[in-house]
């Protein structure tokens, strides 16, 4: 037994030198030379990672998708009659042209010839009126879309389709962005097809998923040939994975995480994110039922200050539902009608009741640095005006059940963004029976107001409407807004065609590695 | 044999209870994981259909062994955030999880043995103390920080690995290790400390005891009773740490997991408490369980053939 | 009380493995006491509001005004150090609050009593010791939900088993020695004979126990924090500040620096402490 002990002492001895020699070598081996070629093998490949901060942990089925990360990367892979462009336009896709009759009641759609769905088949009008249909009503009865309830009817004649209306509604175009299924594919939700410039491949949960490019497109199509999308949780590790080298674009940075980069290897630019970032506030909840209490809150808040404390200035303030890229429905005047002054938020706070303050809570979904930073930042300038904010924090998915589904909130930093290129895309959520109301605000001209835009085929009074509606807003003080934040997108050099859009999406069809 | 036979029976009885208790405590809290999937969809006769589709209808004695059945016929249920079979999606985190454990469990037997028994040589005075503090010192650095420390150092400035490229076991299981290699390591610090600071005072323990203070008055050679008697006499309590070390050393790696961005078990277990994903967090519990009360039978087992006192069903 | 630290103090020795309890028991003792002077004086007095933001102060790096220099919203660190490390004794010591409380009523009842109600929860105990203290945290933050209070509830209830089998040891072997037995036949109640005999006599037992417990007290908060699952803003333990400071470790390495170092001499002082109390309590035990 003695004898065994030692050997197996010497043989443990052994076996560490060798392990730890080995350790050394693997380590050795597998450093500076490999990671330097790993950007290069990408690009001899023509491949890219993008590194994103949250996963796609949703249905992928376009038509149920709610999170804004997850269309982020999945509009490369759909698309419907029309889709939009980097200018807000709406382009023919899988429709050829679109002819609309001069009373706004017909839309007539000849489809693009020989466009191919991802597994092969080619779409045909029965695939697009399936889509249409089941937004209108699914297999459970829902009604996904209120604004196809408008449509009267829905036929095809060979490959083109013609939807009737039966009021007139200038929006209406925009809610045929809406992807183009093959009909009665039972997987979409985990394995999704769609006609886009990228196919969908694979999702490994918490670590990536990945889209190929599309050789069948009807159009150009994608310059890179695979796109894998990393997911990082820690802010950080997006940092460190630029730097390293495992990652080529990271979207939404802060300013904080750009100025730890080595800045000879990136090129960061400048779009916005086209959101409205706020502290939404449950209307339905005390003490923020009482319109002196909000009013107060935005008198509290510095929004310059926020700007220059979270994201070293960038930004574009606005105050209310709505983005400056948005154009012609954005009203600028709004921006400063309230401007910072604690004095007169104390003395809103001493007139509703609340002379000594309160406490509150904002809940903001950990995985979205700028909200967090957001909500800091506000915490701090609330208790100058003796408020005392607590932030609760939480995962994605559950914010969207407490906060979408069962409006369990106080007050939430979030940014809500617009799906369509519509002016209601951004100002329905708000009106009192709206299912997306999570503010539960109530406020009767509203919903009037709404009402009159949603019936009214005049463009220009339309849009009238609109900027009623946000004065409406704002003078409610129905939430404290923000910002639309600047989108900072860092790209590892010779990485070229980003396109901004004015919507929440990242075209990766015109992104190319430069030869 | 007799004893390995009874050592299984309690494995298994342990597993039952705890896959039990594992069940009913997240059956209760999850509430109608029909109502959860339909969400605001739910109608009433779409949630019957959907109860009966799911089998929740049935008692749960008898949900509570068909889920049971899911570990052997890998059919656990579907995620709720991903719609997806949880097999399919937790058994490559599994194979990842598994691998950093291993690299780090040979990391701590490998380092800290020799280590403890050079230390345990050197004991007294001031360079016994200098080893205590270096020991207490080590157990104090928390996995975490080693890990931000060394993904910056090895990762960034040094460029040894790539932090956030994790290549995947199946596509490239050299460089997976190789990758895995820095957690594990960060996931030993500590416990390599803990682990020379136990063999180091239960060989001077035994060192102390008075046949050893006898044989070495009756003129034997120190090393030669270290080797031929202390060593021997220290095994199985040393057995029975490695076997508590293996099960510890998977709480570190759900921490270390998160700092070097590696797709495993620990990482998605974190997000699935968050997003309230019960059929992942279920599965996951107890697949965590199975190794933990796995590491504790093996140490038994392998303690009663060093010592066969132990096979009568003596307390170890 | 006294007289008990006293006894730990007095005893010098130590020949067994390595140094002087006393001198462990100086250098723990006066890392600790930094340490809590920082986290109690924290509690009323910050030299900077530890959440007040200046946009013009920003990474500012240790400086006579800002000995741990400034974050990412120019807070000074050293003030939310201070309130970090309030955060973390109370999350700590609350935890083994609860663990200790419990696990030693049920180990002076099961030791002192025995018996088949011993035997089931010693069962149970030993299986759920078993699991790491984290995971187990988890867990149970996966049925309450997360927050810093749902972290002083799992943390505590994970740590009850182990205090449980330590304590149970240590009055078992108290149960037939003669001081027990001649307080028994005096008539001395049950409740007199656990708590008042009995109790400071497991003293060498428990002390080190409740170091080891602080400890992983504190390391578990601070994974926990880490996971984004414990404390949350504007309360800042440590823990938590670290993984903030991980997210501008290049803009601002003394954040993460500063905070982790707290962190490693806090519990490497407990560490030492616990390592003083343990060699002086085997002799004296």
């Amino acid at each position: 037994m003695n004898k065994v002990a030692f050997k197996g002492r010497k043989f443990l001895q052994a076996l560490a030198a060798a392990f730890l020699a080995g350790a050394l070598l693997l380590t050795g081996c597998g450093g500076g030379a490999s990671s330097q070629s790993a950007e290069e093998a990408r690009k001899q490949n023509n491949e890219i990672v993008i590194g994103i901060p949250q996963d796609l942990d949703d249905t992928l089925d376009p038509h149920y998708t709610t999170l804004a990360g997850t269309r982020e990367v999945m509009f490369n892979v759909f698309e419907g009659l029309v889709k939009p462009d980097s200018q807000g336009n709406l382009i023919p896709a899988v429709a050829a042209d679109v002819q609309i009759s001069d009373d706004g009641l017909v839309y007539t759609f000849p489809l693009r010839e020989n466009v191919k769905f991802h597994n092969g088949e080619t779409v045909t009008a029965e695939d697009v009126i399936w889509s249409i249909r089941r937004n209108i009503e699914d297999e459970n009865g829902t009604n996904l879309i209120p604004a196809l309830q408008n449509i009267q009817s829905l036929d095809s004649e060979g490959s083109t389709v013609v939807i009737t209306l039966a009021d007139p509604n200038p929006e209406f175009l925009s809610y045929l962005t809406l992807a183009v299924l093959p009909a009665d594919y039972a997987d979409q939700a985990t394995q999704p097809v769609g006609t886009g410039p990228y196919k969908f491949v694979s999702r490994a949960a918490q670590d990536n998923v990945v889209l190929e490019r599309f050789e069948d497109y009807w159009g150009e199509g994608g310059h890179v040939d695979k796109v894998t999308y990393k997911i990082i949780g820690k802010a950080d590790g997006l940092v460190q994975g630029l730097q390293s080298g495992a990652l080529d674009l990271v979207s939404h940075m802060t300013t904080t995480q750009t100025s730890q980069l080595d800045e000879s290897q990136f090129h960061i630019e400048e779009g916005t994110m086209n959101l409205v970032q706020a502290l939404y506030l449950n209307n339905a909840e005390k003490p923020f039922d009482d319109v002196r209490v909000r009013q107060a809150l935005c008198y509290a808040i510095d929004r310059q200050e926020i700007l220059d404390l979270a994201f070293d200035g960038y930004g574009y303030p606005v105050g209310s539902s709505m983005f400056p890229a948005f154009g012609k429905y954005f009203d600028e005047s709004l921006t400063d009608y309230y401007t910072y002054d604690p004095d007169e938020a104390k003395r809103l706070l001493a007139e509703a009741g609340y002379k000594d303050g309160f406490d509150m809570t904002i809940t903001v979904p950990s995985n979205y640095q700028p909200h967090m930073d957001t909500a800091s930042a506000i915490a701090d300038q609330l208790s100058r005006v003796g408020i005392h904010a607590e932030l609760i924090t939480m995962e994605m998915n559950q914010w969207i059940e407490d906060v979408n589904q069962n409006r369990k909130f106080q007050s939430t930093v979030i940014g809500f963004d617009a799906k369509t290129l519509t002016g209601s895309a951004m100002l329905s959520r708000w009106v009192s029976d709206s299912p997306k109301n999570v503010i539960n605000y109530n406020n009767s001209e509203y919903d009037e107001l709404f009402a009159k835009a949603s019936s009214t085929y005049d463009d220009a009074e339309q849009t009238q409407i609109y900027r009623q509606m946000e004065r409406n807003l704002t003078e409610n003080a129905a939430n404290v807004y923000i910002q639309d934040l600047a989108d900072l997108v860092v790209m590892r050099n010779g990485l070229t065609g980003l396109q901004f859009y004015p919507l929440y999406v990242l075209d990766v069809s015109t992104l190319q590695w430069e030869k | 044999m007799k004893s390995v036979g009874k050592r299984a029976a309690i494995f298994g009885i342990t597993m039952l209870i705890v896959s039990f208790v594992t069940f009913a405590a997240f059956t209760l809290i999850s509430g109608d994981p029909a109502m959860r999937l339909l969400g605001t969809e739910a109608t009433p006769e779409r949630l019957q259909s959907l109860r009966e589709q799911m089998g929740l209808n049935q008692p749960f004695a008898v949900r509570y062994l068909r889920w049971l059945a899911g570990f052997v016929t890998g059919d656990l249920g579907t995620s709720y955030s991903y719609n997806q079979p949880v097999w399919q999606l937790i058994s490559p985190k599994v194979e990842v999880t598994l691998c950093m454990v291993v690299m780090s469990f040979g990391l701590i037997v490998l380092i800290s043995i020799p280590l403890g028994l050079f230390s345990a040589q050197r004991a007294q005075g001031a360079e016994g103390a200098l080893h205590t503090s270096l020991i207490q010192l080590a157990m104090a650095v928390p996995p975490f920080f080693t890990g931000i420390l060394c993904s910056w150092v090895f990762g960034i400035t040094l460029r040894f690995f790539m932090p956030g490229n994790f290549p995947g076991l199946h596509q490239n299981f050299a460089g997976s290790l190789h990758y895995l290699f820095f957690g594990a390591i960060c996931v030993a610090i500590p416990r390599i400390a803990m682990t020379v600071r136990m063999l180091r005072s239960t060989i001077v323990g035994e060192m102390q005891k008075s046949y050893v203070r006898t044989a070495i008055a009756r003129g034997n050679d120190r090393r030669q009773v270290l080797s031929r008697h202390v060593l021997k006499n220290s095994l199985v309590p040393t057995v029975t740490f490695l076997a508590q070390t293996m099960a510890e050393i998977v709480g570190g790696s759900i921490v270390v997991e998160q700092v070097f961005s590696i797709p495993g078990l620990g990482r998605f277990l974190v997000t699935s408490i968050s997003n309230r994903d019960y059929p992942v967090v279920e599965a996951l519990v107890v697949i965590l369980a199975f190794w933990v009360v796995l590491s504790g039978t093996l140490g038994d087992l392998i303690n009663q053939r060093i010592d066969p006192r132990l096979r009568l069903g003596g307390e170890s | 009380m006294k007289g008990l630290f006293a006894r730990f103090f007095r005893n010098k020795d130590t020949s067994s493995d390595g140094g002087d309890a006393r001198g462990y028991l100086i250098v723990g003792l006066i890392l600790f006491g930094l340490f809590l002077l920082m986290a109690v004086v924290g509690l009323f007095y910050t030299p900077h509001s530890h959440t007040a933001m200046n946009a013009a102060a920003k990474f500012q790096p240790p400086s006579l005004t800002h000995p741990f220099g400034t974050d990412n919203f120019g807070r000074d660190i050293f003030s939310r150090v201070m309130k970090g490390s309030s955060t973390t004794l109370i999350i700590a010591v609350a935890t083994v609050a609860i663990g200790a409380a419990a696990g030693t009523l049920i180990g002076a009842l099961t030791g002192y009593f025995g018996g088949i109600v011993d035997d089931i929860l010693m069962r149970v105990g030993d299986a759920l010791t078993a699991f790491p203290s984290l995971l187990m945290a988890l867990v149970i933050i996966g049925i309450v939900g997360p927050g810093k209070y749902n972290v002083v509830l799992a943390l505590g209830i994970v740590f009850i088993p182990s205090f449980a089998r330590i304590m149970r040891t240590a009055y078992a072997s108290l149960r037939y020695v003669n001081y027990i037995t001649s307080a028994r036949l005096m008539g001395a109640t049950n409740g007199r004979i656990l708590f008042r005999h009995m109790l400071p006599n497991t003293m060498h037992v428990l002390l080190p126990a409740v170091t080891i417990g602080f400890n992983n007290a504190v390391l578990a908060e601070a994974s926990m924090s880490f996971l984004g699952i414990g404390v949350t803003p504007p309360d800042a333990s440590l823990g938590y500040m670290l993984s903030e400071a991980q997210s501008m470790l290049v803009r601002a390495p003394w954040y993460a620096l500063c905070t982790g170092m707290v962190i490693v001499l806090l519990v490497f002082g407990v560490g030492l402490i616990g390592e003083g109390l343990q060699r002086s309590g085997r002799e004296v035990g």
